[in-house]
């Protein structure tokens, strides 16, 4: 009957020698914020330094590799690591030390920055840079050393920063600043989580005069007004942000609205402590005082189409355009700095496939040709971005920096089942139109890259000087993440 | 067309239907890691599926009967293909037992591969799947699960029980979006039925594999391949003892 004898069941397995399991309980999913990939790991949430010790311990004798990871924000696999260990920071979110009269705070890397203006609001400061999202932790804020609607007046993040501390996988807790390991001070900041892990931060704020903004929007009909009015405004304003009609074809191609927005001087605001009130910041539960919030995402999923985007895009357009074409008005600092959390999970619109955003920085002279060139592709791939948005920028001096000395622009592109394929390979297209005019890419945002367009915009002394660096730092390569293994490989040579 | 999974393990992949199942998941796009004892046969098995270049089939030789290997095992794999998900366990043996035989030694084999070897996995598969909200298990359990046969007593023992368990496991993790299919072939033609001759319904290793991955993709609780014998089993489950026993089968 059956082939198999006996004896030869029996012989002995050859299977080769295995390292101890990690323990299953700290298996968990983790996504990516865009949704578009996510990975099983275990994920351990120390609350100290000493903690953060033990979990690279329990890497080596695994054998694994570390992820770091603070509020997950990054829209791409920047903080995943699949089947390895993921070092979650937001338990580490202490405020360690606040002085009112000069601005300087000391926190924890899990710190958001949410928990700091709502902690120093009162004593009239402000986070000199902000994303998009007040939920961005500062292990997250200096690994991508982020930068807000005021670039190119104020630097990125890191130009904010005047000391953080930084424990190595090689075990050497490492304060840095201008003055001190300054080399690392710059490769850090901007570093993606690859050199170790920020432990604590010290920042110096911004002061502020009033818990509002003098805001200015105003629609320009073509992406040339856009370029126009961004250099006559650049000058004086605090803020300069424009959303830019990615459905809008021909003439009108890069129609948009520019929101200005400038600090309140001491003296204007009549009622300052009243304005810099945590309260007078907060967003409203309701929308037009009817809607709750929470579940306005599953109203706006009617429209997570091209079609429903279209007319979105083109009502907020012509909106923009007539009624709230040039006016001023006062706007508190967290309704204008994190309007996208003004709807909770916004993103699910984009669910199941998820989005990715697609962003390039691309130097002033090259930066309109190559904006009407990417969204002309887009359009003519048929794939056009729900939300796109322009941004003015400088260079900056940390290592791996992502600006330039001109433009941003960031395309939300929605991600299904039928065109990943296509978004991806439309994706490479755009790679192409940026290195040609000299631009630059984001870690944060990033999912589409590969590793020659990152090595090839990055330069090769850039590259030089990082791999030394994490060399140093981190000789048995534990820091690792799906983003850095797409992008540099495990050798860093 | 590119299969839905990305990962995939198979416990019993050196021959027959999970050979076959290897095959075909890895000519969808999928990464495969090969369980089974003998290695040459891996071998000779993934050196064909990679021929193309790309290492998308890997190679595990284990013995599903040294259960104190397998957390480490699976987890290793994992990491290995970079996650896991899908689950496919179609390691089992039939060794020929005779109208009187009463062999403890290969009953307990076939407890201890079909079964406790099943067991060994998919409790830490379904940990994995249950804790992460995702994935499928694929049991290849048999229709002799279905009733009693004098023929092969602890064969179909190992095979009903394997059939409660998913059923079990399915009842536990089903609700977290993990799908357990428990797959029913009749006869297949392969090495473990090879000398049995002509059976009732045979069908091909091909033909069970490519049922198995649509019952798979459909997360089916209970997949007859080929479907035929769903219906002949609604009745013959019916049958009663006394005249099943008449049956002689
Ligand atoms: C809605 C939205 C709007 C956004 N707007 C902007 C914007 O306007 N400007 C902008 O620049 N970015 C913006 N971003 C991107 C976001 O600011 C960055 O992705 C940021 O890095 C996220 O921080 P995080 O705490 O979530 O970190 P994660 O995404 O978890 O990690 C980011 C990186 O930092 C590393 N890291 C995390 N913690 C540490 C640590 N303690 N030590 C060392 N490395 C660490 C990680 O390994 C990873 O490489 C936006 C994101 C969203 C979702
Ligand atoms: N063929 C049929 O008619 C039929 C019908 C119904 C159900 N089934 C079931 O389908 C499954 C596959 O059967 P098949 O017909 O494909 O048989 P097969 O060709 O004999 O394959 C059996 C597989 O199980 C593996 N295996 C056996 N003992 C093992 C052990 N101790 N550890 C690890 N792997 C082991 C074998 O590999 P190594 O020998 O290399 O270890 C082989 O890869 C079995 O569960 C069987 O009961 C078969």
């Amino acid at each position: 009957m059956a082939v198999q004898s006996l004896e030869n069941q029996k012989e002995e397995s050859v299977s080769t020698p295995l390292e101890k399991p990690l323990p299953l309980d700290h298996l968990e999913r983790v996504e990516a914020w865009g949704m578009n990939t996510s990975v099983c790991s275990y994920v351990y949430r120390p609350t100290t330094v000493e903690g953060i010790r033990e979990v690279f311990q329990i890497a080596k004798a695994h054998d694994r590799t570390v992820a770091l990871r603070g509020s997950g924000c990054s829209y791409g696999d920047a903080s995943l690591g699949a089947e390895n260990i993921s070092l979650d920071l937001t338990r580490m979110n202490r405020i360690l030390d606040w002085s009112p009269e000069t601005g300087v705070i000391r926190v924890e890397p899990g710190a958001t920055i949410r928990n700091i203006w709502q902690y120093v609001i009162e004593d009239g400061w402000w986070l000199p840079v902000v994303s998009g999202t007040m939920f961005v932790s500062m292990g997250g804020a200096l690994g991508m050393n982020i930068h807000g609607k005021n670039n190119y007046g104020m630097g990125p993040f890191g130009e904010h920063v005047l000391a953080f501390d930084l424990l190595t996988p090689a075990g050497e807790l490492l304060r840095c600043s201008r003055e001190e390991n300054s080399e690392l001070f710059f490769g850090a900041i901007g570093g993606f989580g690859m050199l170790g892990c920020f432990v604590s931060v010290t920042l110096r704020l911004k002061r502020i005069y009033s818990g509002q903004l003098s805001v200015y929007a105003f629609a320009t009909p073509d992406l040339s007004t856009l370029f126009r009015e961004f250099e006559a405004r650049m000058g004086s304003a605090d803020y300069l942000v424009a959303w830019v009609d990615c459905f809008a074809t021909g003439k009108a191609l890069g129609r948009s609205l520019i929101h200005q927005a400038d600090y309140l001087a001491k003296g204007v605001d009549p009622t300052p402590t009243q304005t810099l009130r945590v309260k007078h910041q907060e967003l409203p539960e309701t929308i037009l005082g009817l809607i709750p919030k929470s579940i306005m995402w599953r109203f706006m999923k009617l429209f997570g189409n091209n079609w429903g985007m279209r007319l979105i895009n083109r009502t907020k357009y012509v909106q923009g355009s007539t009624l709230g074409n040039k006016k001023t008005f006062r706007q508190s600092h967290a309704a204008f700095a994190f309007l996208l959390d003004y709807v909770p999970n916004w993103k699910f619109i984009y669910k199941p496939g998820g989005l990715i955003q697609y962003q390039s920085f691309v130097p002033e002279a090259t930066a309109e040709a190559c904006f009407r060139a990417q969204l002309e592709t887009c359009q003519r791939a048929g794939i056009v971005p729900f939300l796109g948005v322009f941004k003015r920028h400088r260079k900056d001096s940390f290592l791996m920096s992502h600006a330039v000395e001109g433009y941003s622009f960031a395309l939300d592109l929605p991600v299904t089942k039928h065109n990943r394929e296509r978004v991806w390979s439309l994706a490479k297209e755009l790679n192409q139109l940026v290195l040609e005019a000299g631009g630059r890419f984001y870690f944060a945002k990033d999912s589409t890259l590969d590793s020659e367009t990152a090595r090839s915009y990055l330069g090769e002394e850039a590259l030089h000087r990082f791999y030394a660096l994490k060399r140093s730092c981190d000789p048995h390569n534990l820091l690792q993440t799906e983003l850095s293994r797409r992008l540099f490989g495990t050798d860093w040579k | 067309m590119p299969s839905v999974w990305k990962q995939a393990i198979i416990v019993g992949a050196s021959s027959g239907i999970g050979e076959e199942l290897a095959r075909q998941l890895v000519a969808q796009g999928c990464r495969v890691a090969l369980v089974a004892r003998r290695q040459e046969e891996l071998e000779r098995i993934v050196s064909a599926l990679n021929a193309g270049g790309v290492q998308n089939a890997l190679i595990y030789p284990h013995d599903v009967r040294h259960s104190e290997e397998i957390p480490t095992l699976f987890q290793k794999i994992a990491h290995d293909l970079g996650g896991v998900d899908l689950f496919i366990y179609a390691a089992g043996v039939m060794p020929a037992v005779e109208p009187n035989e009463y062999c403890f030694e290969k009953d307990r084999q076939m407890i201890e591969i079909n079964l406790l070897g099943a067991i060994g996995w998919i409790n830490e598969v379904a940990q994995r799947f249950g804790q992460t909200h995702s994935g499928t298990i694929v049991g290849i359990s048999s229709v002799a699960g279905e009733r009693g046969r004098m023929t092969m007593p602890a064969y179909c023992t190992s095979k009903a029980a394997f059939t409660t368990y998913l059923e079990a496991i399915r009842n536990r993790i089903g609700r977290y979006g993990v799908k357990v299919v428990t797959v029913k072939p009749g006869p297949v033609i392969t090495p473990m039925t090879a000398g049995l001759g002509k059976m009732p319904l045979q069908i091909t290793a091909e033909r069970a594999a490519s049922e198995i991955l649509v019952a798979a993709k459909r997360g089916r609780a209970n997949a007859f391949v080929p479907h035929t014998w769903r219906w002949i089993f609604l009745i013959l489950r019916n049958v009663p003892s006394f005249v099943f026993k008449k049956l002689k089968l």
